[in-house]
């Protein structure tokens, strides 16, 4: 298989155990990936309305930064989390959800990503992410 | 207990009842295998096991960090519901995580989250992550909570189609 280092990372991710308990597909279109989580019981975190769990939510997009930064710094390895600050903007409806990411700044150490998950419509995100981690380079200089 | 899913907003019962049975209600809590372990005023303990399938790192099994994104956030809420003297319902506004070092494998990840400060509208909530003791933080977490979140929407609210 003639397969790039950023398709071999985008089909790493759907082998991680933790993205398979979610359930997470991986889509690359160039060097951009989109994840899809799609709508399960298990993410449910409140029956009433229902609506999907934050934190499951939360996990989609540091996943989805993780392996964007993994694509856009070229490395095959996914990056150690620093810190991550998510906005829940509107309550996740039982429906399959989507997220991108954006690659902010590849700093020597740190890198800064973005991240946005929606469902119906692209233009109502229902959680942004912003992140810390490690630039997968320098991982080992740090420990 | 009572299988009505609003039961858990009844006040008088045991609090440590009340939000295990909360967590009996969240099927994504459930599905984690978490636990409430302890409960005071405005402050909860809890635990989520180590499992395979939670795994962020295959390299080294180290568990993923939605994993305790997910704990931390379902703990927070709750630390939010045990300050309160008529419980309702809360969802986070936002939920900033910072990562000290990564769980042990095979150990489970406990927590201790603290709402600090409950007002009519938010409620602000810290919580720390650990495997042996709270001076030795996995996580840090910083959360803000709406409080009554439900207030005016109907169950089944999100089944229908609407403009956001």
């Amino acid at each position: 298989m003639s397969e790039t280092p950023q398709q071999r990372v985008a089909a790493a991710i759907e082998r991680v155990p933790y993205a398979r308990f979610l359930g997470i597909r991986a889509e690359l279109k160039g060097d951009e990936l989109t994840l899809i989580m799609p709508f399960s019981q298990h993410l449910i975190g409140n029956p009433l309305l229902p609506a999907l769990h934050g934190g499951v939510v939360g996990a989609l997009l540091e996943v989805t930064a993780l392996t964007q930064l993994a694509i856009a710094s070229k490395s095959e390895r996914f990056p150690k989390t620093v810190d991550i600050g998510i906005d829940y903007l509107r309550s996740g409806r039982p429906v399959d959800t989507y997220a991108r990411a954006k690659v902010v700044k590849i700093g020597r150490r740190i890198a800064n990503v973005q991240a946005e998950a929606w469902q119906g419509e692209r233009t109502q995100p229902i959680a942004t992410l912003h992140g810390h981690f490690m630039t997968p380079e320098t991982e080992d200089a740090t420990a | 207990m009572s299988d009505d899913p609003t039961s858990y907003a009844s006040p008088g019962d045991d609090p440590l009842q009340r939000v295990r049975a909360m967590i009996q209600f969240t099927p994504q809590a459930k599905a984690l295998g978490m636990e409430v372990t302890k409960i005071e005023t405005a402050r909860v303990w809890g635990l989520v096991p180590y499992r395979e399938e939670f795994v962020g790192d295959p390299e080294t099994g180290v568990i993923a960090g939605g994993v305790i994104t997910t704990f931390l956030d379902t703990l927070c809420g709750t630390a939010a519901v045990a300050a309160m003297e008529h419980p309702t319902t809360v969802a986070t506004i936002d939920l900033r995580i910072d990562y000290m070092r990564p769980a042990t494998p095979q150990k489970s990840v406990l927590a201790e989250a603290h709402c600090y400060k409950l007002g009519r509208s938010v409620a602000f909530v810290r919580a720390v992550a650990y495997d042996d003791t709270p001076d030795n933080p996995i996580a840090h977490v910083a959360a803000a909570f709406m409080v009554n979140s439900n207030n005016g929407r109907k169950f089944g609210a999100n089944l229908r189609t609407k403009k956001s």
